[in-house]
């Protein structure tokens, strides 16, 4: 279980994340959900180690490196464009010791890539399957992804939460992942937490709202903020 | 086939139910195995965790039995089978005598009616 305690973070004087609380239980899939621009992708940028939070603490990563425990995509694209799909396996094999070569094997052929094809020459589609393919082809008890399924058409979005089902061990693994895409993930999801203006909101897990609300997640968000 | 949900109903149960009409509907046999948790997660288009959650519920109902190291299987008890078709033919009574009261039918309009359809469609196959 991974523990975030009144987290801060400031910018200057821009306050963007406001005495943030939430749990991340072992071997679920929690989806971060909010308006653009609530902190989302600060806060996963918090626990992936890569920003220091000014207040609060976080319990459960029991590395000193947080790219050991943590395997994580950005919304951006940051692969070499000369690269090959190949050579990017090649590359996290070698900084990582995690990197199961026979997942990132039949996740290629799962998602219809070809090895010798330049990530520079990749479509934005391609190119979206390739982040999830190097990202979850990991071990890494925790997996993040920051919007996998922005600007993808509805064939590749659903191909990419297959895989998320499909590859991931959740036996040993856990998944935390940021969308707007609420009606494709909801089938997905375990638990889903709601940011709002820097802080967390809301937390609960999915069939539970079914179950009291009675109301779509989508529906729920909108009652929620 | 990802299956489509109701959004007001745990996905879970909506699981439950169309297991049970495909064991209802002879579209799974009695002593049949299911696919793996993982399997079946993949095919529907649900989280895993969801899916054992499926599966415990079946168990519990005893409509499926899972046996360590081999898998889970379809109920070869008759009688259980049998109360299945049973409570899914009281539902679907249930919710269309609710749905025809509501718009104002009464009972014997609704009866004649269907004794009509019934002869109908007897009456056409006869010529």
């Amino acid at each position: 279980m991974i523990q975030i305690s009144n987290v801060s973070k400031r910018y200057s004087i821009h306050q963007v994340l406001k005495q943030c609380n939430m749990t991340i239980e072992k071997g679920k899939i929690v989806g971060l959900i909010g308006e653009n621009g609530c902190g989302k992708t600060t806060l996963l940028k918090v626990l992936a180690g890569i920003l220091r939070p000014n207040h609060g603490r976080i319990d459960g990563i029991h590395e000193n490196d947080r790219s050991r425990f943590i395997s994580y995509s950005p919304d951006n694209s940051y692969f070499y464009p000369y690269f090959t799909i190949e050579a990017l396996m090649d590359f996290y094999q070698d900084v990582y010791e995690d990197f199961d070569r026979d997942r990132a094997e039949s996740l290629l052929h799962f998602f219809e890539l070809e090895k010798k094809q330049k990530i520079r020459h990749l479509s934005k589609g391609q190119a979206g399957r390739v982040k999830i393919l190097i990202t979850i082809a990991r071990r890494a008890p925790l997996l993040m992804l920051d919007e996998p399924l922005a600007g993808l058409d509805p064939m590749v979005k659903q191909k990419i939460i297959k895989s998320l089902i499909q590859f991931i061990d959740l036996e040993q693994q856990t998944l935390l992942m940021t969308t707007h895409e609420l009606m494709e993930v909801e089938p997905l999801l375990d638990d889903v937490v709601v940011m709002k203006h820097g802080t967390i909101i809301e937390q609960s897990s999915v069939e539970s709202i079914r179950e009291n609300d009675m109301v779509s997640l989508q529906q729920w968000l909108e009652n929620t903020y | 086939m990802p299956l489509h949900f109701q959004s007001d109903k745990p996905i879970y149960l909506q699981i439950v139910d169309t297991m049970i009409h495909e064991i209802v509907r002879g579209r799974r046999f009695p002593g049949d195995k299911l696919p793996s948790v993982r399997e079946y997660a993949v095919e529907v288009g649900v989280n895993p965790n969801t899916m054992q959650r499926v599966y415990r519920e079946l168990d519990a109902r005893q409509i499926t039995k899972t046996k360590r190291g081999q898998g889970t299987f379809v109920t070869d008890d008759e009688e259980t089978i049998q109360q299945l078709r049973e409570q899914l033919k009281q539902r679907y009574i249930d919710s269309f005598l609710t749905d025809m009261t509501g718009l104002g039918f009464t009972i014997e309009e609704i009866i004649s009616s269907i004794d009509k359809e019934k002869g109908g469609t007897s009456d056409d196959s006869n010529q």
